[in-house]
């Protein structure tokens, strides 16, 4: 998942600058800050939550190891070849190439569901750092049955006390805390690590037939499944979860917005070295987190409704103690923060006359409520998925202006050409898709992270059909 | 003075790294290895702080 750090303020800084025009030569980077920027983004406090929940869902150890390899590294092919190309040729930020395509009044409406999505992944920031910040006063983190239901009070108030803090935050100020988040990130990472190795210290698996046996891990399972009742998280389930739980930023093309600075096409390697940090080790380390509480302290894995939930606080603590809590609280928060700041600026592209002040106070709230259920959190492998199926489509869209409108003889960029505020074909092609989606996700209960290729594939073949329909050549 | 704070830091990052190792191996007791990365941890936003605000 995403965290601050040299890109936001990249993309901050420079897309007040070149927010509608190219990027010029002259503002061109090398690669060493695009890895710089991967190493530190996907470093967040989502790690903390995603790990454990490959566990608590019953993924089998050598399925965790080898689909999380074999994912992460579809996920690194796919910004090389489908986002950088793009983002060089054209060099301009995803949303003024979604402008000239769809039209500004689409873009508005694509602005609001991105920014209650963000608000929705910021709300579980929120609720992992109140997990960690309720440990020293004894607050414990239960998770409701409902999906829309309340912790005890105490947790509540903290969700609060924590949201409201983490927006004014936002809102006062960016830079202080990108600033933050770049200090932070090596020693996140590093932390990281360290959570793997002491908790396989502390179920003593300090030998590699100890950890090719894999006993701690099947006990772990065996144990949540007698809690949670029986679950399956398959090996393709990891694979197809780790390519697209950032489907948003590649297959969706917002890394555009990135990749439009790159001096050199190897620049595009550069989310290798976050897929493998982040969202290899890291979420190893904090599923084996669990595992070593389960093995240690099983009563401390035991919420009030007596199931297994993974509360990043309490796991942290246990194995790192102190150093655990500040890196949850940190990781959270540095996560929380730019995602308000970024939501609350798709608000204010909504009512442009608005404050930016306002509108991220506005964000700040929306995601304090929902960090107040913390049953979101819980979901968070369901919603990745679902935040990659909902704004993945726009990324075929892109895609296809970009390779195929000139083969099949129609305008690309066509709303800019037909001075149009709203592109029909691809309002329909993006949308229609997504509902279907959406429906096999939420009513035939699909794993929400094998629809983002899917609905990428009919979008875009969607948008092709749709365009020969509807253009009309003689409006240029 | 940068080149001193970069040193420190790298060195910062090695007492968070290092006492978990020596846990794994036996060799530390957990709450020397919580102290001890918790030490590193401060040193690290100390020196880490001094040299990546330029």
């Amino acid at each position: 998942m995403t965290n601050t750090s040299d890109a936001d303020a990249l993309t901050k800084s420079s897309s007040s600058e070149f927010e509608r025009e190219r990027v010029p030569d002259s503002a061109l980077l090398g690669d060493s800050k695009f890895w710089g920027m991967y190493a530190g983004e996907h470093a967040a406090g989502t790690e903390f939550m995603i790990g454990p929940l490959f566990l608590a869902a019953g993924a089998s150890l050598s399925d965790l190891i080898l689909g999380l390899l074999l994912g992460n590294f579809l996920a690194v092919l796919t910004w090389r070849f489908l986002v950088v190309p793009i983002a060089m040729e054209k060099r301009l930020t995803l949303y003024y190439q979604l402008e000239r395509i769809a039209g500004g009044s689409l873009v508005k409406f694509y602005n609001l569901v991105n920014g209650l999505l963000f608000c929705f992944l910021a709300g579980a920031m929120v609720t992992v750092s109140a997990s960690a910040v309720g440990v020293p006063f004894g607050v414990v983190f239960d998770v409701p049955a409902n999906m829309f239901g309340f912790s005890n009070w105490q947790f509540t108030s903290l969700v609060v006390i924590v949201g409201i803090t983490i927006a004014v935050v936002a809102a006062g100020g960016y830079e202080r805390v990108a600033h933050m988040a770049n200090i932070a990130a090596p020693w996140m990472i590093a932390v990281f690590a360290v959570c793997g190795i002491v908790s396989l210290g502390q179920m003593q698996v300090t030998s590699l037939s100890a950890f090719s046996r894999g006993d701690f891990w099947s006990d772990a399972i065996a144990f949540v499944q007698e809690k949670n009742g029986p679950q399956t998280f398959s090996f393709w389930q990891i694979v197809v979860f780790a390519w697209l739980c950032n489907g948003a930023m590649h297959f969706g093309m917002a890394d555009l917005s990135i990749f439009r600075f790159a001096r050199n096409k190897s620049a595009g390697w550069a989310p290798a070295v976050g897929m493998f940090l982040g969202h290899y080790v890291a979420w190893i380390s904090a599923a084996l987190l669990l595992a070593a509480l389960i093995k240690l302290t099983p009563e401390l894995a035991i919420g009030a409704d007596g199931k297994v939930s993974a509360n990043p606080g309490v796991l942290a603590f246990q194995s790192l103690g102190w150093t655990g809590i500040i890196c949850v609280v940190i990781a959270g928060w540095t996560t929380a923060n730019p995602t308000i700041y970024r939501a609350g600026l798709a608000f204010q592209g909504i009512f442009p006359k608005s404050s930016r002040t306002a509108m991220t106070l506005v964000a700040g709230i929306v995601s304090t409520v929902a960090g107040a259920f913390p049953n979101l959190s819980a979901q968070l492998l369901g919603f990745v998925g679902t935040y990659g199926t909902v704004l993945g489509p726009m990324g075929a869209v892109i895609f296809v202006d970009f390779y195929l409108m000139k083969k099949f003889g129609l305008r690309e960029e066509y709303a800019v050409h037909s001075h149009s505020r709203m592109n029909v074909a691809v309002m329909v092609a993006w949308l229609l898709p997504v509902a279907v989606g959406l429906y096999f996700i939420l009513v035939q209960g699909l794993f929400a992270a094998y629809a983002v290729i899917p609905c990428w594939v009919v979008c875009a073949v969607m948008y092709l059909l749709l365009s020969k329909f509807i253009q009309k050549p003689n409006r240029f | 003075m940068s080149k001193f704070a970069k040193l420190a830091s790298f060195a910062s990052l090695g007492l968070v790294i290092i006492p978990s190792l020596l846990y794994f191996a036996g060799s530390l007791e957990l709450d020397a290895m919580k102290w001890a990365i918790l030490v590193g941890t401060a040193c690290w936003f100390i020196a880490a702080t001094l040299w990546m605000s330029h």
